[in-house]
């Protein structure tokens, strides 16, 4: 018995208005420098994310780990300071910058507050433009990746997801981990770092989202004064892979209770024209609480905490991915499943009726992102780096409104194949067939 | 039955946050708190039941978070996951939470479905259904859930070790998500009575935090949430509490799925108190200056910068809770450190920082940081929307609430080492080893 009406009738006419709270600005810096801003004066300080494109794919041969270990060592010292110096400095001024090393991107996410903004940007200028490398910090970091490297080679998820890539993508940079291995990160040097900084942070490959107390022209003279004397540009982006994902199941034999298990299959990538089709389904099959998965693994049979499959778009390759984990015993049971639940949609497809609650939900939840200056920071480099217009915030519901059942079944018969999906289980598990 | 009738109407202005806060009680004893943001047109609906996992039976370890996943099952009204079903219809999402004090549900949502969203908690609180089948299943889910958490991560199990050893009468000490053989033997009936005694709008907290109206809130709340009949005879929160503890306590536990052997010690450690929290922001302040920074604090300097003995060493204080919280120390040794070695390293850094006191120019700098990092949590209305369901959960006050970063901002450097010398007590502690496998020179007993 269906008791809330309203929700009901609220189905396929409801969305919120994400671009009445998202007004883009699209800046050019006189250093040539492009940026989508944001103005948000309610609070005084400013969200900042700057991405590269590239990131640990651009590791050189035999360095494997480079790009994550300099990352992650630009902070311990800059121009005049050490580690404990600029830490300091930073501190002072209640700033925070992060640093990421991603398959295919570095990141910077700077946080700082109208009234010191000009010191903390000439701060994080320092470490852009004069990180020191100091050996000493490069060891310390150096111990804590390998602490890291040290941890993977013992957790269940950890060694599944490097068993899934090394099949998927073998000598690919995607088929390894990005920390490294032991060797590789013990064979790292000071410069190595300088190397894989100049590499890796170039003019022609930056992104940048600033949402915030600050004005258009306040932005463009920041980013030139922190970005404009870096290398022009950056060396060559490995080229497209497609995963050697045949089908089957692989054990990974490893002592503990519960086995964890990726499972995973070619994709599609993020401009091809079928990607918000291919996502919707994607939404229905494994997407969130309510997914098929969900209900099959989860809710009717007490096999998992939480299964979710997702799209992968990788800038060199793609893959559609999931994960769960499910109790030694009964982990045989739930691979079936999804082996079910596989074929069963790239037979039969999906119903109207579960087009229409993906499509009330995705377009709902769109606004739901948009929760912060910096998570909106994020989202704006996102969208520069997948290729997507300003307009497209505004305009993304109305597309997703505008798949039809057949559109999107079609799409669904072209990637789903549940003959190449591919299975890692890494555990012990009972009475699993594998090949 | 009442009809939600005006029994308080108190309004607090809280300049300090760009959210405005205000506070109402209904009849029924449900407190009321509305947070706004009008940046976006979304809304945070959360209810907070005061009962928790430190409130369960004695040997129904792991009810109070069961319960929370049976309430997705269904009412008379609503079929089972018809309620998450509604939300996700509706563009919004939705979760629960447990922890030893309390127990959560949240939505997410445009800020127009409030009511949609008060329709359906406030008919779970009283009418929830399930059947056998569902218990059954659900059982499996919430076991599965252990596994992920606990029984797969060696850290994990020692970390409940280490506090079934820390509190040797309180149920802080026992799991929230319960102890495995415990789990297996929950039922229907153990979820009805729990849900029975502590589901009660006298027992819950509302946080609405979003873009919307406080009086169109408590409208709404006074519609759904007013006619729900209180229990009477709900009586204080008291769990039983710990006996002198005379002894410190030592672990050591090898697991093969150990790659980095570890340290820890957690001293018990005084909470925050409603109209009391000197102590507590004093541990805070104590807990950053020693071992809050990765590079800067003075157990990483120690241990990770002059003598390097660790690749990491941490200090923690847990004291947003009804009952006596614990203080944290952590070293992870450098590679041919043994444990012993850094056991000592760190009762030596620790001695040092009893001997030299504290650094006022980081003292300084944190309290800078504290006072931005208001700035910065106005940019996150539903964290702070959690920090006040929390806290009022664990029975403070919105002027307790409102009052801690002025605490926090007054700490002495003699307040911080008062109340450093008053923790660290020996006797009171649980020291941890983790490692994997036993090392043969394991020594009982080390002190610094």
């Amino acid at each position: 018995m269906k008791r809330f009406a309203v929700a009901l009738m609220a189905l396929v006419w409801f969305a919120l208005p994400v671009q009445a709270a998202v007004e883009i600005q699209d800046i050019t810096t006189p250093g040539g420098i492009k940026a989508w801003l944001v103005e948000e004066h309610s609070i005084p300080f400013t969200a900042l994310e700057i991405s590269f494109r590239g990131g640990t794919v651009l590791d050189r041969p035999g360095k494997r780990g480079e790009v994550n270990l300099m990352m992650a060592t630009l902070e311990e010292g800059a121009g005049e300071m050490d580690a404990q110096g600029f830490a300091k400095a930073r501190d002072a001024l209640a700033a925070s910058f992060d640093f990421g090393a991603y398959s295919d991107s570095v990141t910077i996410s700077a946080r700082f507050l109208t009234e010191n903004r000009d010191d903390a940007m000439q701060l994080l200028r320092q470490v852009v433009m004069e990180p020191r490398f100091d050996q000493d910090a490069v060891d310390r970091v150096r111990g804590q990746v390998m602490s890291i490297l040290r941890n993977a080679e013992t957790d269940p998820g950890d060694i599944a997801s490097k068993a899934f890539n090394a099949m998927g993508f073998g000598a690919h940079p995607y088929g390894s981990d990005d920390n490294g291995t032991f060797d590789s990160v013990a064979g790292l040097t000071r410069d190595d770092m300088f190397a894989a900084k100049s590499r890796v942070m170039t003019r022609d490959r930056i992104y940048v989202g600033a949402v915030g107390d600050i004005s258009a022209q306040e932005l463009s003279t920041l980013l030139d004064g922190l970005l404009g004397d870096l290398p022009a540009t950056g060396p060559e982006l490995p080229k497209h892979i497609d995963p050697a994902l045949t089908g089957g199941v692989t054990v990974v034999p490893f002592e503990t209770p519960q086995s964890v298990v990726i499972f995973g299959q070619k994709g599609l990538s993020r401009d091809d024209p079928d990607f918000i089709p291919a996502y919707i389904a994607n939404e229905i099959l494994g997407g969130g609480a309510d997914s098929r998965l969900m209900r099959e693994v989860r809710e009717k049979r007490g096999l998992t905490y939480g299964i979710g499959a997702y799209l992968v778009a990788f800038d060199h390759s793609e893959l559609i991915m999931g994960q769960f984990s499910s109790g030694n015993g009964s982990v045989s049971e739930a691979v079936d499943v999804v082996k079910q639940e596989w074929a069963k949609i790239a037979a039969d497809g999906i119903t109207e009726d579960e087009l229409d609650i993906a499509k009330t939900y995705l377009t709902g939840a769109y606004a739901l992102r948009f929760d912060g200056n910096g998570p909106i920071a994020r989202i704006l480099v996102g969208m520069q780096m997948d290729g997507l217009s300003k307009d497209y915030i505004a305009t993304r519901n109305d597309m997703v409104n505008a798949v039809t059942l057949a559109e999107i079944n079609r799409v669904i018969k072209r990637i789903y194949n549940p003959e190449t999906l591919t299975f890692v289980v890494v555990g012990q598990p009972e009475g699993l067939q594998t090949n | 039955m009442k009809h939600g009738l005006i029994a308080a109407l108190i309004a607090f202005s809280t300049p300090a946050f760009a959210a405005d806060v205000s506070t109402y009680a209904l009849d029924n004893g449900m407190q009321v708190v509305v947070l706004e943001d009008h940046r976006a047109p979304v809304v945070a609906h959360t209810v907070w039941y005061k009962v928790g996992a430190a409130d369960e039976p004695m040997g129904k370890s792991g009810i109070a978070h069961f319960l929370e996943h049976l309430m997705f099952k269904g009412t008379d009204k609503m079929a089972a996951g018809e309620l998450s079903e509604t939300v996700t219809r509706n563009g919004g999402s939705d979760n629960a939470f447990t922890s030893w004090d309390y127990t959560a549900y949240y939505q997410r949502i445009a800020a127009d479905r409030l009511g949609l969203m008060m329709d359906m908690e406030a008919d779970r609180m009283r009418h929830l259904q399930m059947t056998e089948e569902d218990v059954a299943t659900e059982r499996q889910v919430v076991l599965e859930e252990r596994n992920q958490r606990t029984d797969n991560d060696p850290g994990a199990l020692f970390r409940e070790q280490t506090r079934a050893a820390q509190y040797m009468n309180h149920p802080y000490g026992v799991p929230v998500i319960g102890w495995r053989h415990e789990m297996e033997q929950l039922n229907r009936e153990d979820a009805f009575a729990f849900y029975h005694r502590y589901y009660a709008p006298n027992n819950a907290i509302l946080v609405v935090a979003g873009d919307v109206d406080p009086d169109a809130v408590y409208e709404l709340a006074k519609t759904y949430y007013g006619p729900i009949e209180p229990t009477p005879n709900l009586g204080p929160r008291v769990r039983p509490s710990e006996p002198p503890q005379l002894a410190e306590r030592r672990l050591t536990m090898s697991d093969p799925r150990v790659a980095q052997p570890s340290v820890s010690r957690t001293y018990l450690a005084p909470e925050r108190n409603p109209g009391d929290q000197k102590t507590a922001a004093a541990l805070s302040i104590l807990a950053e200056l020693l071992g809050g920074n990765s590079t800067t604090s003075f157990l990483a300097r120690t241990l990770t910068f002059e003598n390097p003995k660790a690749i990491y060493a941490g200090a923690y204080y847990d004291g947003s809770s009804i009952d006596e919280g614990t203080f944290s120390l952590v070293m992870v040794p450098k590679p041919g450190v043994s444990l012993q070695e850094g056991e000592e390293a760190l009762d030596a850094a620790l001695a040092k920082f009893m001997a030299e006191g504290i650094d006022l120019d980081e003292l300084a700098r944190l309290k800078t940081q504290l006072r931005a990092g208001r700035i910065y949590a106005e940019d996150n209305i539903e964290g702070l929307a959690r920090q006040y369901g929390e806290e009022l959960a664990i029975g403070l006050s919105i002027e307790d609430i409102e009052a801690w970063p002025d605490s926090l901002q007054a700490v002495t450097p003699e307040d911080v080492m008062a109340a450093a010398a008053e923790v660290f007590d020996r006797r009171h502690a649980v020291t941890g080893w983790l490692m994997p496998e036993q090392q043969p020179e394991t020594q009982q007993g080390a002190n610094g």
